[in-house]
């Protein structure tokens, strides 16, 4: 019995519908031939409405007629799909070969339109989906009552979709006011992109330059002018603009105006080599006017008093008040929930820069402490790391297994060149700090031209897994980058790793022991030299993980250690050194701190590094010994 | 007891004072302007810009070499005077183009439309149209060259008295002075800064007023001025560091607790030499960059305080005779070797390319120098003296 049914609708899909002819579509289409042979953009709506209305097969023939498969033969319309060719209305197949329709854009966009109404009631929930993203790109009020019609889905997501959409139509198209005002409560306080782009078109206002207020007129405002909100010239510029007022003499004008009067060495009397002075340009110019020889122009007394006798106004160019004060009220909650989310947008930003410089400087940090230098060539230890898992890529191609790889890879590669470092130059140097600074100054340029010399001065890509491009987004402002969550993982896991080093083992146990006083942990046993050479490789070694997780975002160049070092000595500097928790806070409050001064002046980041840097400075003063400060003997040193 | 005098004392400012006499009469006598052209006018400009360079190195030898202060920021003031020099010869000239412009005109321009043509000359390529209150007094001479000495001398001042108060030393000052020439760097990368941005100030090399001197003579002149610079402030520095001022301010490199527990104000003497260096230095760029040309940001970025140092180091810190050695031979070294006149190396299998390997072995003998020559170029003149300089 099934079966049976299965078939008879297989038939019933499959044979023509000449059986379903429709008069209706018939007669639209006979009755305008000329115009769906020649459409036009301006007149085809009505038509295309017509068509639309008459069912099914009227709504076949329009999206055949957008997807430009409508042709016309013996003067009736057929739809080609491929080499099948069939009437429009009957269905039946047409043997003659078909003279095609090319409606053109504007006239495609028409039929379209049309055609979401009905795509909003369509079975394939993809047709209804993308209905409503073109209803995002603008709809009208018929589509409203469309949509209404429609508003019940199977999909709880289309539904949810079609909701929102009937209250972004609404605002926008509804010819009732009170709906309009309903539909915006709804929705106030929503931060989407969409609903902030309904708002803005609502509050939009225009100047108006009036002696009385404007009766009927939706006053968003009335401007004083002179204020900040409308400085003198722009509201003398409206004046100009709206005939109230002549436009008033610019200096080069006048100096134009006097160049082509010069009689006899000098202008309206006066001599030419007098008119260095803008007074007697000015008296000049009057005495011209006296003569008619130039136009009159507006004097100052003249502007002062259209100023005076005129009002300024910003006009709302929705009509309705209740709409605006609604849209103003919502933009107002809006803005809030946007500011508070946008400081959460900030705070995550902040936590990225901050793990990226703790991953930096830690290593910075741990040899300052057990040695007292700094270690110029840490930036270059970043360059390394970053290389080292360019080459891995290069030789590995899947991403993830050579990441996995390159980390382990980079810490062996930086941590063995931080202990040649050290056995070579920076024990010599013992006790002389700002000597180990130079020194190491110089294995720092030394390096970073041999890796121009072997990588090339162009950047090389360090490209993440899949599974690490894009981002985790929350809505519409808050989002973060996937990279950005795994370097901050990554400082975690360090930050972890480096607590259990130092509070849990025999190494941190020593290391401890030589930062706090060198002398009595000799004397107890400890090789303090054995002690600084591990110190320096891990040390080294962090900043080669360092280096490859910038690298996954940053271009690997060989200066790339360079743009990280200066807010890494920073970080030691403000965090105090010899305590981890101290590099921590030092990294929080750099990278809080400039991402806060950065949002303050969007797109000049010079300003905010500048002013980061003197904040730093500043803060030294208090706090000499940076947040954290060392305590007991060793700080003496 | 009758004291010898300063000179008879220190022989070596005499041996350094007549050297540097008889090197400028010689580029002079073979100079095209004034001799026989053997030694071409850019040559004599790199000369005069070494000079001047050494005049900064003594500053840093000053600051590093005898107070103890390994101070990263140097080059902030010797860019610094360079930018108060540059906003008088640029506006100065700028304005005597526009001037002779605007004469063409058939109406005599007024102060405020010559104000805006210059402005507009100047700035209009970081799109600004007001003059910025920076330049308010460029087109003064003489306010300017005070400038050359005030604005630097302030800023070590301030900067100097906020560090030493709050007893920052060590490695810790080196990164702060390194900070504090960084933050000036960015500052004037912006171009809302009033200096042009990174374009910098450029056109330095004609002086206004002195269209009809071509450039062979000038840069004989700037020559002598420069000479003349180092001689005086390498006479003032060794002078103050002979006596018992210089005894105190070697102690503090020495052993700055002692000092200050001997009652001497530590503070005080770090603010005065270090006021000093930052002025002197500001001198040796307001006659460099006249020669160079043209400055800009890139000039202030830590990486030139950086080399200061290392010229300071590799000829030997704590002499002023080791400062301006250094400075020139690794400078003229720098400019030989990155110039592409140097020849290569054919090695077995590879071509080394001094472009390309100088920086390579300039870092590399630069840790062998601290490692295992750490009195620098100058060491070698103690083989032939009897008494070791007390440095």
């Amino acid at each position: 019995m099934t079966r049976l049914r299965l078939i008879a609708c297989a038939l019933a899909l499959l044979l023509p519908s000449s059986l379903l002819a429709n008069p209706a579509l018939d007669a639209v289409i006979a009755g305008n031939l000329d115009q769906i042979e020649q459409p036009s953009r301006r007149t085809v709506e009505p038509l295309v409405a017509q068509i639309a209305a008459t069912g099914p097969e009227g709504l076949a023939l329009l999206q055949a007629w957008a997807d430009r498969n409508l042709g016309l033969a013996d003067g009736r319309a057929v739809i080609v799909d491929g080499d099948d060719v069939t009437d429009a209305v009957t269905g039946a197949p047409v043997t003659a070969t078909p003279q095609m329709l090319r409606p053109n854009s504007g006239v495609r966009g028409v039929i379209e339109q049309a055609l979401v109404a009905g795509a909003l009631t369509d079975p394939d929930p993809r047709r209804r989906a993308a209905a409503l993203d073109s209803l995002a790109r603008g709809g009208d009020a018929e589509q409203l009552t469309a949509l209404r019609a429609a508003l019940d889905d199977p999909d709880p997501t289309l539904a949810a979709r079609k909701a929102r959409m009937e209250r972004l139509l609404t605002i926008q198209h509804d010819p009732d006011s009170a709906a309009r005002v309903a539909a915006i409560e709804q929705m106030a306080g929503d931060v989407g992109l969409d609903f902030r782009g309904v708002l803005n078109p609502l509050l939009a206002t225009q100047p108006l330059v009036a002696p009385e207020p404007p009766a009927g007129a939706n006053v968003a405002r009335e401007l004083t002018p002179g204020s900040d909100a409308l400085p003198r010239e722009a509201a003398l510029a409206q004046l100009v603009r709206q005939g109230l007022l002549q436009p008033p003499l610019s200096r080069a004008d006048q100096r134009a105006a006097l160049a082509a009067n010069i009689t006899d060495g000098a202008v309206g009397g006066v001599p030419v080599a007098t008119l260095s002075d803008p007074a007697a340009r000015d008296r000049a110019y009057e005495a011209l006017e006296a003569a008619g020889a130039v136009p009159p122009a507006a004097t100052e007394t003249e502007a002062q008093a259209a100023l005076e006798a005129n009002r300024f106004y910003d006009i709302h160019v929705e009509p309705d008040a209740a709409v605006t004060e609604a849209a103003k009220a919502a933009q107002i909650r809006a803005q809030v929930r946007l500011g508070a989310m946008r400081g959460i947008d900030l705070g995550l930003d902040a936590l990225s820069l901050a793990s990226i410089y703790f991953l930096a400087a830690i290593g910075l940090a741990v040899t300052f402490g057990v040695m007292r230098v700094i270690n110029m060539a840490h930036g270059e230890f970043i360059m390394m790391g970053a290389y080292t898992a360019y080459t891995v890529q290069t030789v590995i191609a899947d991403r993830t297994l050579s990441l996995v790889v390159a980390l382990p890879l980079a810490f062996a590669v930086t941590a063995l060149a931080g202990v040649v470092l050290y056995r070579l130059v920076i024990r010599h140097l013992a006790h002389r700090p700002l000597e180990t600074l130079l020194a190491t100054f110089g294995v720092s340029i030394a390096l970073q031209q041999l890796a121009k010399n072997i990588f090339g001065t162009q950047a090389r890509p360090l490209t993440a897994p899949a599974w690490l491009e894009g981002s985790i987004t929350i809505n519409d402002v808050i989002g973060i980058s996937s990279i950005r969550v795994a370097i901050f993982v990554l400082a975690l896991l360090f930050l972890a790793l480096f607590l259990f080093i130092m509070k849990r083992t025999r190494l941190g146990l020593e290391v401890r022991a030589v930062t706090q006083n060198p002398g009595m942990a000799a004397s107890m046993g400890i090789n303090p030299d054995r002690i600084a050479m591990m110190t320096f490789g891990l040390g080294s070694g962090i900043a080669g993980i360092a280096g490859v997780a910038i690298g996954l975002f940053a271009q690997v160049t060989s200066e790339i250690g360079q743009q990280y070092i200066v807010q890494s000595f920073m970080t030691v500097v403000v965090g105090g050194v010899g305590n981890i928790w101290g590099t921590l806070a030092g990294a929080t409050l750099i990278g809080g701190l400039s991402k806060v001064i950065e949002s303050f002046n969007p797109g000049n980041t010079l300003a905010a590094q500048t002013f980061m840097i003197l904040f730093i400075i500043i803060f030294i003063q208090f706090r000499p010994r940076g947040i954290i400060p060392q305590k007991g003997r060793a700080a003496e040193v | 007891m009758t004291r010898t005098p300063f000179i008879l004392r220190n022989p070596s400012v005499l041996i350094v004072l007549a050297g540097l006499a008889v090197f400028t009469v010689a580029v002079t006598l073979l100079s095209q302007a004034y001799g026989t052209g053997a030694v071409p006018t850019s040559m004599v400009k790199v000369l005069g810009k070494t000079l001047c360079l050494a005049l900064a190195a003594v500053a840093m030898d000053l600051v590093w070499g005898y107070l103890g202060i390994l101070s990263l920021g140097q080059m902030a003031f010797f860019a610094l005077g360079g930018y108060m020099i540059g906003q008088w010869l640029m506006y100065a000239r700028t304005e005597g183009i526009v001037a002779a412009q605007l004469a063409q005109g058939p109406i005599p321009a007024t102060a405020q439309e010559l104000q805006d043509a210059v402005t507009n000359q100047i700035f209009g390529v970081v799109g600004a149209s007001e003059l910025p209150l920076v330049w308010s007094f460029a087109h003064s001479l003489t306010l300017q060259l005070i400038l050359v000495l005030a604005v630097p001398g302030l800023l070590a001042l301030v900067f100097g008295w906020l560090a030493f108060r709050s007893r920052v030393n060590g490695v810790y000052l080196s990164i702060l002075t390194q900070a504090m020439t960084l933050a000036l760097a960015l500052w004037l990368f912006q171009n809302d800064s009033g200096f042009r941005g990174n374009n910098g100030l450029s056109g330095l090399q004609n002086l206004p007023g002195l269209d009809h001197v071509d450039q062979a003579t000038l840069s004989v002149w700037f020559l002598w001025a420069s000479a003349a610079a180092l001689a005086l402030f390498y006479a003032l520095a060794a002078w103050l560091v002979s006596g018992k001022f210089g005894s105190v301010v070697r102690a503090i490199r020495d052993d700055e607790t002692r000092v200050r527990f001997l009652g001497y104000p530590v503070e005080g003497f770090k603010l005065v030499v270090f006021t000093l260096a930052a002025m002197i230095t500001a001198v040796a760029g307001a006659l460099y960059y006249p020669q160079a040309g043209i400055i800009n940001p890139a000039e202030m970025m830590p990486i030139a305080s950086i080399y200061l140092a290392v010229w300071v180091a590799i000829g030997g810190r704590g002499r002023l005779y080791g400062a301006v050695i250094g400075a020139v031979v690794v400078s003229l070294l720098s400019s030989w070797f990155t110039g592409g006149r140097a020849p290569s190396i054919h090695l077995p299998g590879y071509v080394v390319n001094w472009v390309d390997w100088w920086q390579v072995a300039l870092g590399l003998s630069f840790v062998l120098v601290t490692l295992y020559a750490p009195k620098g170029i100058a060491g070698v003149f103690d083989l032939f003296s009897r008494r070791g300089d007390r440095a």
